[in-house]
Formats: C-alpha cells, structure tokens, sequence
C-alpha cells in the first residue's frame, strides 16, 4: 500500500513538472522532449494501476510514434532557427535537456521492473481489477465482440488520417523523372526498334 | 494522503488537462505547441477513464481509451500535416503571423 503511494507520487510529479515544461519551454524541441517524458509517465502509472495493455500502447504508440512524428516535423520546419532569431544572443543547446529527459526516463524504467516484482503488493491496496485472466485478455474478450463496430471505424479513422495526410503533404515537383506505365506499355517493335545500314568505316548517326 | 484513491488520479487528470488548456491560451510561440496542448488535454482525459474503469471495475472505460488514442493519433497526423503545408507556403508558424482568416 505504501509502495502503491511511492510510486503514485513520483510519476504524478514527474509527469506535472514535465507537462508544466512542456507549456513553458522556450525552445519547441525541448516541449517535444518533455512531452516525450509526460507520456512515459502516465504509460507507467497506467501499468502501475493495472491498465498493463494501455499502459504498453501508449509508451509505443505514443513515445514510438506520435512524438517522435511531432520532432521529425520540429526539425524540418526548421524552427529552431526561427526561434533563434527571435531570441538573440541566447545560444540554444539541446544537450543538456536531453540529458536530464532521458536520465529521468531510466529512472522510471527501473522503478517500473522493480514495481513489477512487487505488483501484488502494490495492486491490493484497494478494489483493483484482480481477476485470474489478465487486463489484455479481458480487454480482447470485450473489444472484439461488444465493440467491433467501435474496433472497425477506429480502424476506418486512423484509414482516413493516413489518407489525408498523404494528399495533404503531396506536391507534384517538375523536372523529376518517373516511371510513366503507360508509355512503358504502350511500346511495340516497329516505333521502338530501328534498322539501319551501316556503312563500312563510317558511323552511324543517331538522332537523339 | 497516504491511501491512493480514485481521487488522486482523478486530481492528476484534473491538473494535466488544466495545464494543457492553459498551454493553448498562453502559447504566442508556434502552432506545433497548440497541438501538443491538445495532446495532453487528451492524456488528461485517458487518465480519467482508465481510472474510473479501473476503480469501478469496468474494462469497457479502457475501450474508450483505445479509441480516444485513435482519434489523438490521427488528429496529431493530420495537424502535423496541415502544419507543413502551411510552413510550405508562408514560410512561418508563429501563431501572430496566421491571421489569413483575420479572425
């Protein structure tokens, strides 16, 4: 029970402070960075609580995907360039947030597997889900037959964004050469092949 | 204070989603940290479903969390994408600077 208040307090608290920074961070990356921290956090007081399975997709769906998308596109848009100009004088260097983000992020990797020794202790502590199946196992007996409808159009949503974001982001750009298909098939011996007579000791002249 | 309840986890959510609400009305930087804000008004309300599903013994809250994630995601791509095509064309993304609508 006490052990079930440690942990409490120290992901809460990391998870306050970083989302604390992510808002009033002046460099964006260094808002990805804790942002990155803030999902940590919660994904593991997810696990801690019992939700293991939610707890798992959102450390990889979120910190493995979503917020490493957000830092591709900070680091393309070149804002942090932008953001230099702005403030003058102050050199900006990422190294030192980085450090204490992914210090703070093996500090709660390690009290997370050595929770997970302990998980009895700490889920007792009042009237969790304790059942003998586990949380992914009822998650999947619920989700794939109460809720397929809900299962198929999220599946439909995420179709959607996948779709938009490719046309969205997608420009035609010229003088780039591309496979057309349609010439390629389009093709037969008597235009693609040409017989000539050559001469001896003399070339031959392709018009090209 | 010592014994965790349902209302500490419910104050965690309260006091995440506060920060996000704020993050979008104090943010004059870049539209990148406005959808981040609205990342962790979502986190705020996972954390409040998946605390009421676990501590009134329902999965179907953590269903919902599933779809809320869906739908965080694919807002994320969406955003990030409308975020590029407009850095594309107006070359900025500070928050003053988009006012094409005049809004």
């Amino acid at each position: 029970m006490i052990i079930h208040s440690i942990f409490f307090y120290f992901f809460s608290i990391i998870a306050i402070f970083s989302s604390l920074m992510v808002i009033t961070s002046r460099s964006t990356i260094n808002s990805v960075f804790f942002l990155i921290l803030d999902f940590i956090s919660v994904g593991c007081l997810f696990i801690m609580v019992g939700a293991e399975f939610l707890g798992m997709i959102l450390l990889i769906v979120y910190v493995g995907a979503v917020a490493v998308l957000f830092l591709f596109v900070v680091m393309m848009l070149n804002v942090a360039e932008q953001k230099q100009s702005w403030f003058i004088g102050k050199k900006s260097t990422h190294i030192p947030t980085g450090l204490i983000v992914s210090v703070l992020i093996l500090l709660e990797l390690l009290v997370v597997v050595g929770g997970w020794k302990y998980k009895k202790d700490v889920m007792s502590s009042s009237n969790l889900i304790l059942s003998e199946t586990s949380n992914t196992h009822q998650l999947g007996l619920v989700m794939y037959t109460d809720y397929i409808l809900y299962f198929q159009l999220a599946g439909i949503v995420l179709l959607l964004a996948m779709i938009g974001a490719i046309l969205l982001t997608f420009r035609e750009r010229v003088g780039v050469k591309k496979q057309s298909y349609i010439n390629q098939i389009s093709r037969n011996p008597e235009t693609a092949v040409k017989l000539m007579e050559v001469k001896s000791n003399q070339g031959v002249k392709i018009d090209d | 204070m010592i014994e965790i309840g349902l209302g500490h986890y419910l104050s965690l959510g309260a006091i995440i989603f506060f920060l996000g609400v704020i993050g979008i009305f104090l943010n004059r930087k870049n539209v990148i940290v406005i959808l981040m804000s609205i990342e962790l008004i979502l986190l705020a309300v996972n954390i409040n479903l998946i605390s009421f599903s676990i501590f009134s013994g329902d999965i179907v809250g953590q269903i919902f969390t599933m779809l809320i994630l869906t739908v965080a995601a694919a807002e994320a791509a969406i955003g990030l994408a409308i975020i590029v095509v407009y850095y594309r064309n107006r070359g900025s993304i500070r928050v003053e600077d988009i006012h094409g609508m005049k809004g």
